[in-house]
């Protein structure tokens, strides 16, 4: 992988993160905390598919509710609110 | 907004791009839509430019006169010849003469205790999370499951520097080797080099082998893996689990294309029992990238009135389905995997409903309407083929409660014309949090 020509700021559950470009909106959440939401019982989980099927990772992404977070990329300002 | 193309391909995997270029180099108006953030399906995802294939692929794309509906989920069929598509907000309707459906394919799931903690994943699952930046060097890992993809991600974690503390096959030894070095280009080669490199970071192999819990309490702390009669357990930090691959057949089951045994249906040009319909890759069969590539290439050409070219490779074709039939047999699942899950395992992840309360049912509509079962966002496509497993359900009835929007829209997207931001948030096709 070549180094990152420059990296991107943004903000999950308002902690700041500093990513590579690239980066999936649900690794930079992995990056703070193992869970992406609490289930309709009150249970943590996290992803299990990767890839926009199982919607464990869905979160509030730029005040958009229910978004895969493993299908969306990281950008600039972008601002990420889990459960 | 509304769209016409001569010919529309969803899902740009391998497949689906194969379509693409080939049904490019005509005079057509194509459009490939694609719900990542990126072409090359979920096999190859960032980090794949070294595969030559898949650089010579992307290369072509990138030549490839087409409309590139990047981002945008396909979640209807309101009329023949149209499919409604949504990107954030926004949604079109795109008008097509000819389909060609590349779906690619998903990890199959199987419950045990503990499967929902945090940092349980899929093998697949996992593997897309460091290639989307997720850092893993260091690690502890645990892989398990069937299938090639177990011995192909192991390989690319330990390259970043994970520590593969065991990888289980479920599969007896003498049935998985050979489909695996089968599967690889140059098996030999890339199997003693696979092997090297995990040896020497103290990588253990055991076949017949699986999970049968995971533990920890906000996260994952150690999994018990169990061969034969011996149990033990493993500390790790993630635990890649899935078993083989399984079509993503919504899209073509909601358009009414013939499904067999779990597959689409096609003939020699890879057209669909649906007029003008066309199915390639995963969907019509589990068998692998270059059997992808040599669908979408004839489905392509089909499409777009190059027969005799589309039936040339069509006789490739049937090569690669001798290796579908074997890769099936290789990965039978042991039925010792359907007695992991306990009463209070849950199986469905969207409305936490545990095997308990699903057994006492005697199909999936019975469990569906007495539990929610499967009504959740994921739409059953999780715990729909794990009860097909656990309880012999069968899949046709499974998929015949398929209906639009096959993935959870906005309201604003299904042609409610004048609803309000704050309403249009709520989504349909099922209840959400």
């Amino acid at each position: 992988m070549p180094e990152p020509a420059h990296s991107i700021n943004l903000k999950v559950n308002g902690v700041s993160l500093t990513v590579a470009p690239g980066t999936t909106v649900v690794a930079a959440i992995l990056m703070t905390r193992a869970h992406t939401r609490r289930s309709v019982t009150g249970e943590p989980r996290g992803p299990l598919c990767g890839m926009g099927i199982c919607f464990e990772c869905r979160a509030r992404i730029d005040g958009r509710a229910h978004q895969r977070s493993c299908e969306i990329l990281c950008a600039e300002g972008m601002e990420v609110h889990t459960q | 907004m509304r769209e016409h193309f001569d010919i529309l391909i969803v899902g740009a995997g391998p497949a689906g791009i194969a379509a693409a270029v080939s049904a490019g180099t005509s005079r057509e108006r194509v459009a490939l839509v694609d719900d990542n953030p990126a072409p090359g399906g979920q096999i190859w995802r960032n980090g794949s430019m070294k595969d030559t294939a898949a650089h010579s692929w992307f290369a072509k794309l990138d030549t490839t006169s087409l409309t590139r509906l990047q981002g945008w989920q396909a979640f209807d069929c309101p009329e023949p010849g149209v499919l409604r598509a949504e990107f954030r907000s926004e949604c079109r309707e795109l008008h097509f003469d000819r389909l060609i459906l590349a779906t690619g394919a998903r990890e199959r799931f199987l419950p045990f205790p503990g499967w929902t903690l945090p940092n349980v994943m899929g093998v697949g699952g996992l593997d897309s999370m460091v290639r989307g930046g997720l850092p893993i060097a260091g690690k502890r890992v645990v892989i398990a499951g069937t299938g090639p993809l177990l011995l192909a991600v192991a390989a690319h974690l330990a390259r970043r520097g994970a520590k593969i503390v065991a990888l289980c096959e479920q599969a007896p030894l003498r049935r998985f080797v050979p489909f695996t070095a089968h599967l690889l280009r140059e098996p030999a080669k890339l199997l003693q080099g696979i092997t090297c490199v995990m040896a020497a970071r103290g990588t253990r192999f055991y076949t017949g082998c699986w999970p049968v819990a995971a533990h920890g309490t906000e996260r994952l702390e150690s999994v018990t893996l169990q061969q034969n009669e011996r149990q033990w357990a493993e500390r790790c930090d993630y635990l890649a689990c899935g078993f083989h691959l399984l079509p993503n057949l919504e899209l073509p089951a909601l358009l009414g294309c013939h499904i067999e045994e779990g597959f689409v249906v096609t003939d020699r040009l890879q057209r669909t029992s649906v007029a003008d319909v066309f199915c390639a890759g995963e969907p019509t069969g589990i068998g692998g990238v270059e059997r992808a590539l040599l669908e979408g290439q004839i489905a392509g050409w089909a499409a777009a009135g190059n027969i005799q070219k589309a039936a040339r490779q069509a006789r490739r074709r049937m090569r690669a389905l001798s290796f579908v039939r074997a890769l099936k047999a290789a990965t039978a699942l042991n039925s010792q995997l359907k007695e992991l899950a306990s009463d209070l395992t849950l199986v469905c992840r969207c409305e936490d409903i545990s095997f308990g309360e699903l057994h006492k049912h005697a199909c999936w509509r019975d469990a569906k309407l007495h539990t929610r079962c499967g009504m959740g966002p994921c739409q059953g496509r999780i715990c729909g083929t794990a009860a097909e497993f656990l309880f012999g359900w069968d899949s046709a009835s499974i998929r015949s409660s398929i209906r639009p929007p096959v993935f959870p829209a906005l309201i604003s997207s299904l042609g409610h014309s004048g609803v309000s931001e704050r309403e249009s948030e709520s989504l349909t096709g099922r209840n959400i949090d």
